[in-house]
């Protein structure tokens, strides 16, 4: 597969949000002063109405959205990754999941997209602390088009859904036909011999580490599992059952995102054999994004080393 | 439909509120019945005097809105939502029990009338803004009222949520702070001094009034003023009140924060409430 456009999938938010807000005047944008970098300005151009700006005050855009969400309103908070997540963590797990309320959590800056901010503005946990609050729905998509379906399926669905965008650009790997529902990972390809489990930014190296094992006479499953909460665990028992062998891959601390929970399937199946490729649970730094990938393993060569060994 | 009580008739409802707080956290041997009598005049106009409630359709889409920032004094919201036909009176006996629709503190997903969940302090007036700007945004003509313990403004959030509620003009929110001047370690002015709270508020763009919180007359009179006041401002009425109020060993006592009465100082509080009624 080539890739050849590069979109941020914080783009495809941003164009999204503006059809949706369209068709449906409940559907809101809570910004929190970082509109401008999370894609928010063509909605706040065209639908001021539908436009909310509470300044940087994440606990209290938190608030205010599962206030709006009571009255029938559907906000999307927007923010980076590492404040929708950490910074109003907390009132998103009492005044928007507890009453399980129709607010959703939009974010770019997702991983370690944001790399020459530093570590402040990398969110390596968000999807990890989200994932293990009740009623909360956790999506990374991984390309443009997957993002903008996404978007649309989380408007549609009741609940609280935290959605993790990349700052950087990334292959445009789907088309716009291409359909997505939350908690099915979709078969980018089929093999026999390995599957590689990845989402959001990864999901290229993962297609990328497929074409090179076939090149050596190995054949790759590779699922993009955007979203970790529900996990579609019946494509996981799959690859278990089918395959054994499972490599996940992921912008996101190997502990408690896409790795932890494929590993929790497989250990109480009591087989298949798993290795998680992620963050190294460490900090990063300022440094370009594939630079911060290579430091933690998060590359296509090691993807492939540890297929191999892994399949022996 | 709003109810149309004399204040002396609030006062007596406001006793009949008092004691079933005492009572309900009596059976539940568990609870904070201080901070929920000091609330509680407020809670009574509200319920009977201010707000525009149907008991029989708790999410009416035009209804006033109630949060209850300071969460952990539900027994008096509780006992105000079944004394106005929410849910029959005898689930106040549940209280704290397995398997109520009354948890420890407010959810909106277990109680009818219960507007949205709260128990985590200073995350209330936020959603109270948020429910307060959706009206606007609809051209709803529902007020939205939130009551703040003293304590809970030592939060930064509650700041945020002023800011937000001064920018987009919400002169439909009408703030009460509970300021009965103890918080669950000791005092305000011990644990965190509140300073010039009536003038913090003024500089946040609400419309303040500073009232006795405990005088059923002063509160009905600053809920009429600020409901009429639509000039674009928000609104607080801070009241001066007496944690434990009408229960004599109970008040102005930190201790009696969140714990329960046992069989003689139930039966105590009880008579001493009982003598509070005025004659109509």
């Amino acid at each position: 597969m080539t890739f050849d456009k590069m979109i941020a999938t914080r783009d495809g938010f941003g164009d999204e949000i503006v059809e949706l807000g369209k068709e449906d005047k409940n559907v809101l944008v809570v910004d929190a002063d970082i509109g401008k970098s999370c894609k928010t300005g063509a909605f706040r151009k065209e639908l001021p109405e539908q436009y909310l700006n509470v300044g940087i005050a994440e606990q209290n855009c938190a608030g205010v959205a599962a206030g709006l969400a009571t009255c029938g309103k559907i906000p999307f908070v927007v923010t980076y990754a590492a404040f929708g997540s950490m910074r109003m963590c907390e009132m998103i797990r009492q005044e928007a999941c507890y009453p399980n309320l129709n607010v959703k959590v939009a974010c770019s800056h997702g991983g370690v997209t944001p790399a020459n901010d530093g570590a402040s503005h990398q969110s390596i946990e968000d999807m990890g602390i989200y994932r293990s609050i009740p009623n909360m729905t956790v999506i990374m998509p991984a390309d443009y088009w997957s993002t903008r379906k996404l978007v649309r399926a989380a408007a549609e669905k009741h609940g609280p859904v935290y959605l993790r965008f990349t700052r950087d650009k990334v292959p445009v790997i789907y088309d716009e036909n291409t359909e997505f529902v939350i908690g099915k990972a979709n078969r980018i390809r089929d093999g026999k011999d390995v599957a590689i489990i990845a989402n959001g930014d990864t999901v290229r190296l993962a297609i990328q580490a497929a074409e090179e094992l076939e090149a050596q006479g190995i054949t790759a499953r590779v699922l993009d599992m955007h979203t970790i909460k529900p996990l579609d665990v019946e494509a996981v028992q799959s690859c278990i059952d089918e395959i054994g062998a499972i490599i996940t891959v992921e912008d996101h601390n190997i502990m408690n995102g896409l790795g932890s929970a494929v590993c929790e399937v497989a250990a109480e199946a009591g087989k298949g054999k798993v290795k998680r490729i992620g963050i190294q649970d460490q900090f990063g730094q300022s440094a370009p994004y594939e630079r911060l990938l290579e430091m933690n393993g998060v590359t296509v060569e090691n993807i492939v080393a540890q297929a191999k060994t892994l399949i022996g | 439909m709003r109810d149309t009580l004399t204040v002396n008739e609030l006062k007596n409802k406001c006793v009949d509120l008092k004691k079933n707080v005492v009572h309900m956290i009596y059976k539940a041997q568990s609870g904070h019945p201080g901070g929920s009598l000091s609330v509680a005049e407020f809670m009574t106009a509200c319920y009977w005097h201010a707000m525009d409630v149907d008991p029989k359709n708790p999410k009416w889409e035009d209804r006033d809105r109630f949060v209850l920032s300071k969460g952990h004094v539900c027994p008096a919201q509780y006992a105000a939502l079944a004394m106005k036909g929410f849910f029959p009176m005898d689930v106040l006996e549940t209280l704290r029990k397995e398997g109520s629709i009354l948890q420890g503190h407010p959810s909106s997903k277990h109680c009818p009338g219960i507007d949205i969940s709260t128990g985590s302090l200073g995350q209330g007036l936020a959603c109270a803004v948020g429910m307060a700007l959706a009206a606007k945004l609809d051209g709803k003509s529902y007020n939205v009222f939130s009551a703040l313990g003293d304590g809970e403004t030592n939060e930064g959030e509650i700041w945020e949520a002023c800011n937000t509620a001064n920018k987009y003009k919400l002169d439909n929110l009408i703030v009460f702070v509970d300021w009965n001047n103890l918080q669950l370690d000791g005092t305000c002015d011990e644990i965190m001094p509140l300073g010039d709270l009536p003038g913090k508020f003024k500089a946040f763009g609400f419309d303040v009034w500073e009232i006795n919180g405990n005088d059923m007359g002063e509160v009905v009179k600053a809920l009429d003023e600020a409901m009429a006041a639509k000039n674009g401002n928000p609104k607080c009425i801070i009241g001066k009140t007496v944690k434990g109020n009408g229960v004599s060993f109970m008040e102005n006592q930190v201790g009696w924060h969140g714990v329960a009465p046992n069989d003689e100082q139930y039966k105590q509080a009880m008579d001493e409430l009982d003598g509070q009624y005025v004659e109509c």
